[in-house]
């Protein structure tokens, strides 16, 4: 039944409304194009880089740590690729796969960019791998997701990596709980492409290393509700715990850990578990080891001048996902100077690229594989005080086996 | 398992109902009582948490932080009633669904704005901060305890005042003729305005007491929407108590799946709901014609 005081939308505020919005649609075309802003450049068509990293929800924090710090080392190159402006387009790929293969053809299809940076999440990596490695062009860069198949089953000459193989981080892990004298554990990830991968390969390097996992935990990923898999590593009473989560779901599950009383069960894992957390987390990341391709305290001069001028730039602590993001930058930086602003020619970019420098990383130096993944130092860590604290090279120039890749 | 980590898993079970129904009680309250389709209400936890961590900074007190924020939440969820969802109630669900979902986007938004996309941490207080020791490596934090009996205070709460005071009795009644109510004189908006916010309070008071222990993270508030709309499906529609034993039933399915059956254990939930739905499609205590 309706109710007559209800005001619906009368004729005549309907055509009001329609009047308005012809009118911006007029103003909006002649708002200059593309190639008439570039005009203003000096003739010069702007270098498309699209973005496609989680904005929201429980990575958002990675998301704008890597675009902060990629934006941070294209500006030192004063915002210009090989003499060409640059333009960002960025989309919020909200850690959703099923829309991975949309948002990737927006930016590829649709937005045309030359050079594609993302995800963070492994599952979106895959997808958008199989889309951009068929068609062979734009070249995609990967500032985070670890998925061991965009370097290894799915790698394509127009596809880099900046960050890390899921096996990277987490096999090191595996040998030093080992090598601490443990002779049992238990692993628990989430379960998704990333914590599947990390957790082999930490298994792997335990058992090698003389260790026996008995029981592997994979938690529903984002679930955070841990009281339950808490209590069963209580009841197994293993000498160590491998775990591995990220971003807010670290944080939670640092803090169960501690407060179901487990902290006597030494915890290690990828970096991922403390990277960015430890202040969050408090007293529950005391004594957490972790390994990783990077430490916030290395003391190269390189990391010391990021982690100043990143902090400046955006008021943040840097972190891993920042360093990535920061190399992801230096890639497009070199590659682009290499060809003067050329984006048609892609095998010089990805000549370029094959053959960038990064002895200047603030992870250390570093070069890109034959499958385009880094070979870089892993560095063994442990929350002291709140902080995180390097302890030494848990493994030198590590490279992925890369396995199931055609170009290694 | 042995009987020690049964009985274990069957706290931990316990204890997650407890939390569930804190976080749905707000829904069934809007839902429930008052037919109001609220998407928003995860979003109204978040926001609670957020603003406990913000006012912690100030005061550097939980208590004080949640007694200067749930008063917040409600003026919020009485804004956001009287400026949009007043004007739908005679309209068909749909509507309420379409609003309440664009209230989700909005109110992310704004919390990236006010407060970024860290995560943070809110700590536990000091008098609630210790343990209960189960088993020789396992004990129970006081303050999972502690929340588990406020739950308990507010469901009592809940019940006595719908069922038994007369501002409860209205609000039954709105729910099911309004123009009858407003016939004999009763100002139906005023007392729809006090359960929305009521409802808005109810999840950010929830948002905020679980702070501790769940930190702080954008899209918070989606996670526990879906399972906030199990909880209430489950127990029926307008019931409380099918509430409280719906909030149990689901920590009870989603605790012993993860153990027993781990492969199928985010099914497990709902799973759960579909079978109950099978069996009595009202929820386990809603009224069969609503």
């Amino acid at each position: 039944m309706s109710n007559q005081h209800n005001k619906g939308i009368s004729r005549r505020s309907l055509i009001k409304g329609a009047g308005a919005a012809a009118g911006l649609a007029a103003a909006g075309s002649i708002v200059p194009s593309r190639f008439a802003m570039a005009a203003a450049h000096g003739n010069k068509a702007p270098v498309k880089v699209g973005i496609l990293l989680p904005y929201s929800g429980t990575y958002a924090m990675l998301g704008n740590s890597i675009t902060d710090a990629m934006k941070l080392r294209i500006a030192a190159a004063g915002d210009m690729l090989g003499g060409r402006p640059v333009e960002y387009v960025a989309i919020d790929s909200e850690m959703s796969v099923p829309k991975a293969p949309q948002n990737t053809s927006k930016l590829v299809d649709k937005d045309q960019v030359d050079i594609l940076v993302g995800p963070v999440h492994s599952g979106i990596a895959a997808a958008m791998a199989k889309i951009v490695g068929k068609r062979k062009q734009p070249i995609m860069i990967v500032p985070n997701a670890g998925s061991n198949a965009v370097t290894g089953p799915l790698c394509a000459p127009n596809i880099f990596r900046t960050s890390f193989s899921n096996w990277q981080p987490a096999y090191p892990g595996g040998t030093q709980m080992a090598k601490d004298g443990h002779k049992t554990c238990v692993t628990i990830a989430w379960k998704y492409a990333a914590g599947r991968q990390m957790m082999d390969a930490g298994a792997d390097a335990f058992t090698k290393g003389g260790g026996k996992v008995i029981k592997d935990i994979e938690v529903p990923f984002p679930d955070v509700e841990f009281q339950a898999f808490l209590s069963e590593i209580a009841a197994l009473k293993p000498d160590a715990v491998f775990a591995f989560f990220s971003g807010g779901g670290a944080t939670k599950f640092l803090k169960d850990y501690a407060a179901a009383g487990l902290k006597s069960i030494p915890l290690y894992g990828p970096g991922f578990l403390t990277e960015g957390v430890a202040k969050a987390a408090g007293e529950a990341a005391e004594g957490v080891r972790t390994t990783l391709h990077y430490s916030a305290d290395l003391d190269n001069p390189s990391n010391v001048a990021f982690r100043t001028a990143y902090e400046k730039a955006t008021g943040r602590v840097a972190n891993v996902f920042a360093v990535q993001g920061y190399d992801a930058g230096s890639l497009i930086v070199q590659a682009m100077a290499a060809v003067r602003g050329d984006t048609g020619a892609t095998a010089d970019i990805i000549s370029a690229m094959e053959n960038a420098n990064f002895i200047d990383s603030p992870r250390g130096p570093w070069k890109m594989s034959k499958a385009h993944n880094p070979i870089q130092n892993i560095y063994l860590r442990e929350v002291r005080s709140g902080a995180q604290k390097f302890l030494g090279v848990a493994a030198e120039g590590l490279e992925d086996p890369a396995t199931g890749c055609k170009m290694a | 398992m042995d009987f020690t980590s049964f009985l274990i898993q069957l706290l931990n079970s316990v204890q997650y109902g407890f939390l569930l129904f804190l976080v749905a009680s707000g829904l069934t309250l809007v839902f429930g009582i008052m037919g109001i389709i609220n998407l928003a209400h995860g979003a109204f936890y978040m926001f609670g948490a957020y603003i406990v961590w913000w006012l912690f900074g100030f005061t550097e007190s939980l208590t004080l932080s949640i007694l200067l924020g749930v008063p917040l939440i409600m003026l919020l969820g009485l804004a956001i009633e009287r400026l949009a969802i007043a004007h739908l109630y005679q309209r068909d669900h749909l509507y309420q669904v379409l609003l309440t979902f664009g209230m989700i986007l909005v109110l992310n938004e704004c919390q990236k704005i006010f407060w970024g996309t860290d995560f943070y941490s809110v700590p536990v207080p000091e008098v609630l901060s210790g343990s209960i020791p189960l088993t020789e490596n396992q004990v129970y934090p006081v303050y999972r305890v502690f929340i588990s009996i406020v739950c308990m205070l507010i469901a009592a709460g809940m019940y006595l005042l719908i069922q038994k005071t007369r501002l409860g009795m209205t609000i039954r009644a709105g729910a099911s003729n309004r123009e009858m109510v407003q016939a004999l004189g009763v100002n139906i908006n005023w007392v729809f305005a006090v359960v929305f916010s009521l409802g808005a309070g109810l999840a950010g008071f929830a948002g905020m007491i679980g702070a501790p222990v769940s930190s702080v993270y954008p899209g918070m508030g989606d996670q526990i929407l879906i399972i906030s709309f199990v909880v209430v499906v489950i127990g029926g529609i307008g019931s409380i108590k099918g509430a409280f034993i719906g909030a149990m039933l689901i920590g009870l399915a989603d605790t012993f799946g993860k153990v027993l059956v781990p492969d199928f254990a985010s099914m497990a939930v709902y799973a759960t709901m579909a079978v109950i739905l099978l069996w009595r499609p009202q929820g386990l205590f809603g009224q069969s014609a609503h």
